[in-house]
């Protein structure tokens, strides 16, 4: 059974907005799944519609063998949500916070205690636990979010744009969470307009354009439909590009030159490097300078949408109210 | 979740709304420092009313107009649980309790909760203040009790029309743009000035406001006894009031729910 279905899942709001226009989703348990895509492509109203926040216009889900609609409350059961820009009450502290959250989800006062205590040395929060999250940097907002996400321990977790606006230190310690919490067997669900993000903590990458999927797969496998890597070859004698050319075209196709470096694409890959190198060294041609250019998924995004990600920062700089 | 899960998300809930109230002034002045304020310029400015004739009976006008500023609190303290629901709303806060396995409505009934934990502050620190300054509570222990009891349910009734706002618009500022509407009703009733007083229509209109059969309510204990005439028509007022404003929350939750938001 997967973690989260959907089958033609729509979002039409007034004016005919249509935010979500028809999305397929199979998550598996145990998968870390990135919905990649620009603001506005449609990843927080499918998010809002996953976790029971929004009811869909058309279409279904399932979220942990629950539909998001008829079954709602047995979906809230099973999931974890820290949404964008972290929706915390800043006069709250972390204890607190966590604390209500614990009740929220039924847990016993006591049992409630030890889990919040458990969760802020978890998230190495407990230095701050009394503190009021105003006072909190944006990366111990994300870090508390994401405790009170995990209080009872949930199947399924719906991170919204976790990282937005973190430095990257703190960006990298909610990766390491999140692949810890991925270790420990919950999937995870997460939306992001980090390519980084994406190609880091990804199993698989569904790329969000105007409310439609339009591409999902792995990271490899996305940026292996776009083309080959290939080579960057910079000699020490640039009059002799021309034969060095002739060379590597047994090993691929060539590309145009760009700033006097000879390219060529590798359909096999880093594999083909050193035959590459050792057939230009038999030809006399001294290589200055190699580089491997692999595809990245902006190259996919690109392919796929016809315009570059360029993300956004949506939420305050990473510092205290 | 079953009902004693809930009960205990409304405590939770009610207590945050009630350290949230404590910790950010501005949804605590309108509360005590306001009514206080005007308590005492009403009291030293306005004191020779009592002179005027067919003004009640009292010892001095603090006696008279004590449940006005117990009734203004109430009223404030039930706009600002609309706008500190607002705020919640803007920043997302709600969606969180949204998308935890309780009943919708625990988390409106849990902002009542702290509105009326505010109230029944409110009114033991106006008695106290009147106790302080030498009023006298002719109906004693009984007659405290029921002002405490009046306060307390006048929040809910007045939490619940902040609420509805709050539900309808999910804006602050909307909420808070019905601070001059409370001193306006406020002000056509008998909180501060004897409905048979005032000139026509004010008169009136005080004489059919439902505040003024609360406020009287609150008032009877202090000044004379406690007559089952007033007590009913207290409770009946608050209980019209709770009914609507309830009601509306209701629908405004159901109506914000539907649309996701």
């Amino acid at each position: 059974m997967p973690a989260i279905q959907a089958r033609g899942l729509e979002r039409t709001f007034s004016g005919d907005v249509r935010a979500v226009a028809g999305v397929d989703l199979d998550v598996a348990e145990g998968e870390i799944y990135a919905f990649l895509g620009p603001n506005g492509a449609g990843k927080t109203t499918t998010v809002r519609i996953l976790t029971t926040l929004l009811r869909p216009t058309g279409g279904s889900a399932r979220v942990a063998g629950f539909d998001v609609v008829a079954e709602a409350g047995e979906v809230r059961r099973a999931i974890g949500v820290a949404l964008q820009e972290a929706a915390l009450d800043p006069l709250m502290t972390g204890r607190e916070l966590i604390r209500l959250q614990a009740t929220l989800h039924g847990l016993p006062r006591e049992e409630g205690r030890r889990k919040a205590e458990s969760l802020l040395q978890r998230v190495d929060l407990v230095d701050a636990a009394d503190r009021q999250v105003g006072t909190y940097s944006g990366g111990m907002r994300r870090r508390l979010d994401l405790a009170s996400a995990l209080v009872h321990e949930p199947r399924v977790l719906f991170l919204d744009e976790p990282t937005t606006g973190l430095d990257p230190v703190s960006r990298k310690t909610i990766w390491a969470e999140v692949e810890q919490l991925n270790d420990e067997g919950t999937t995870v669900f997460l939306t992001t307009q980090y390519l980084e993000e994406a190609d880091q903590l990804a199993d698989r990458v569904g790329i969000i354009d105007s409310g439609k999927l339009v591409a999902e797969d792995t990271p490899g496998r996305l940026k292996a439909q776009i083309g080959h890597p290939h080579l960057e070859i910079k000699l020490l004698d640039d009059a002799v590009e021309e034969r060095a050319e002739e060379v590597v075209a047994r090993f691929g196709k060539p590309l145009p030159r760009k700033d006097g470096a000879v390219l060529v694409e590798l359909e096999r890959g880093a594999g083909a490097v050193a035959p590459v190198v050792r057939a230009l060294d038999e030809a006399g041609l001294t290589v200055e300078a190699l580089d491997l250019v692999e595809p990245t998924l902006d190259d996919v995004f690109l392919a796929k949408t016809g315009y570059h990600l360029e993300p956004e920062e949506t939420t305050p700089p990473d510092e205290p109210e | 979740m079953n009902l004693a899960a809930n009960l205990r998300v409304i405590g939770a809930l009610g207590a945050r709304a009630v350290k949230q109230t404590f910790r950010r002034p501005q949804l605590m002045a309108p509360i005590i420092v306001f009514p206080s304020l005007l308590l005492a310029i009403q009291t030293g400015g306005a004191g020779r009313g009592v002179d005027l004739p067919g003004f009640p009976h009292v010892n001095a006008f603090l006696d008279f107009v004590l449940a006005g500023a117990m009734i203004q609190s109430t009223l404030l303290a039930g706009n600002s649980g609309g706008i500190a629901l607002a705020v919640d709303i803007e920043m997302g806060f709600t969606d969180r309790l949204l998308a935890a396995p309780i009943s919708r409505y625990a988390i409106v009934l849990g902002r009542l909760a702290g509105t009326a934990a505010l109230g029944a502050f409110s009114a033991i620190w106006f008695i106290a203040v009147g106790l302080i300054f030498g009023v006298q509570i002719d109906e004693g222990i009984p007659g405290v009790l029921v002002m405490i009891l009046f306060v307390t349910l006048s929040a809910i009734a007045f939490g619940g029309l902040g609420a509805a706002v709050a539900l309808r618009t999910g804006s602050a500022s909307v909420v808070q743009g019905l601070f001059p509407l409370v001193f306006v009703i406020l002000f056509l009733s008998s909180a501060f000035f004897p409905a048979n007083l005032m000139l026509e229509p004010a008169a009136t209109v005080a004489n059919y406001n439902p505040l003024s059969f609360i406020v009287d309510g609150i008032r009877d204990p202090v000044i004379s006894s406690l007559s089952f005439e007033a007590f009913a028509k207290a409770i009946g007022s608050i209980a019209l009031i709770a009914g609507i404003s309830v009601g509306l929350s209701a629908i405004a939750l159901r109506r914000r729910l539907r649309l996701g938001g």
